[in-house]
């Protein structure tokens, strides 16, 4: 077992003392279990954010082996818990805070309260529309990382980050569509959580 | 002029849920950015486009 002491210098001397510090003190929101938000909080663990917001409201289900970070030993247990294990087995000095709920207009600003960067990482398009607008339009400097358009096999390079405002950025193709009968695949889901880990260091560092 | 996702659009009085509907959107998937602030959907129906806009549809696809 490594100590908390071991970690945290490890994370210092591969990212540089200031860079460890900084994201060390970070906390994000996941907003979604899904492929997305399961492999955005992984990578945001490994890289050493101090605290993640997990929400979801779904239990693991066997459609979900093919592109989330889930183990077939999740099966039937909820995607906060079956995360937050796995998540502990790789940072066990991340903090993790677990919201089991189903976010809609009514509890979504509630939820975030405490929450400055979120990553938006639902499947539904609806959904996510509901989230982008609500913490938008309801509160005054929430930073939301959506994602829209990762289906399917198509090109990688399609899949890239925009800036819409300062509070606003959408990664992804923009176009590929679960309506459209084409499947969701790890490596083109796992992309786009890369654009939107990625995308949350850099603005947790004042990169943006 | 008024600016819409980067091109010049003719929707000076228009407002956005006309937009939308000319576009074919739904308005339940969008999110929309009006001169640097997203626009409350409330509101769809009542700001219309005027001349030295600058917009943004975001339109939301299904996967994650």
């Amino acid at each position: 077992m490594i100590t908390e002491n071991e970690m945290w210098e490890m994370l210092s001397m591969r990212h540089t003392p200031d860079v460890c510090r900084r994201l060390r003190e970070a906390r994000v929101a996941v907003a979604g279990l899904g492929g997305l938000g399961s492999q955005v909080a992984i990578m945001l663990a490994r890289c050493g954010v101090g605290m993640l917001h997990l929400i979801d409201c779904d239990v693991v289900e066997t459609s979900n082996l093919n592109r989330q970070a889930y183990r077939t030993c999740h099966l039937g247990k909820r995607k906060v818990d079956a995360l937050a294990e796995e998540l502990l087995t790789i940072q066990p000095y991340c903090r993790v805070l677990l919201t089991h709920v189903r976010m809609d207009e009514g509890n979504a600003v509630d939820i975030l309260r405490d929450d400055m960067l979120i990553i938006e990482a639902f499947d539904d398009a609806a959904a996510k529309a509901m989230l982008v607008n609500t913490v938008l339009t309801q509160t005054k400097d929430k930073v939301v990382i959506a994602a829209s358009g990762m289906v399917g096999h198509g090109d990688s390079n399609a899949i890239r980050t925009e800036r819409v405002n300062r509070r606003l950025y959408v990664c992804g193709d923009r176009a590929s569509d679960l309506a459209d009968g084409l499947a969701l695949m790890a490596p083109r889901v796992m992309i786009c959580a890369g654009h939107q880990a990625n995308l949350a260091v850099r603005l947790i560092l004042g990169e943006e | 002029m008024i600016r819409i996702n980067g091109e010049e659009a003719q929707v000076l009085g228009m407002t956005i849920t006309e937009y939308l509907e000319m576009k074919g959107y739904r308005a339940d998937v969008v999110a929309v950015e009006l001169n640097g602030e997203i626009i409350s959907r409330d509101s769809f129906d009542a700001v219309r486009f005027v001349d030295g806009d600058s917009a943004e549809v975001v339109r939301f696809v299904g996967g994650g």
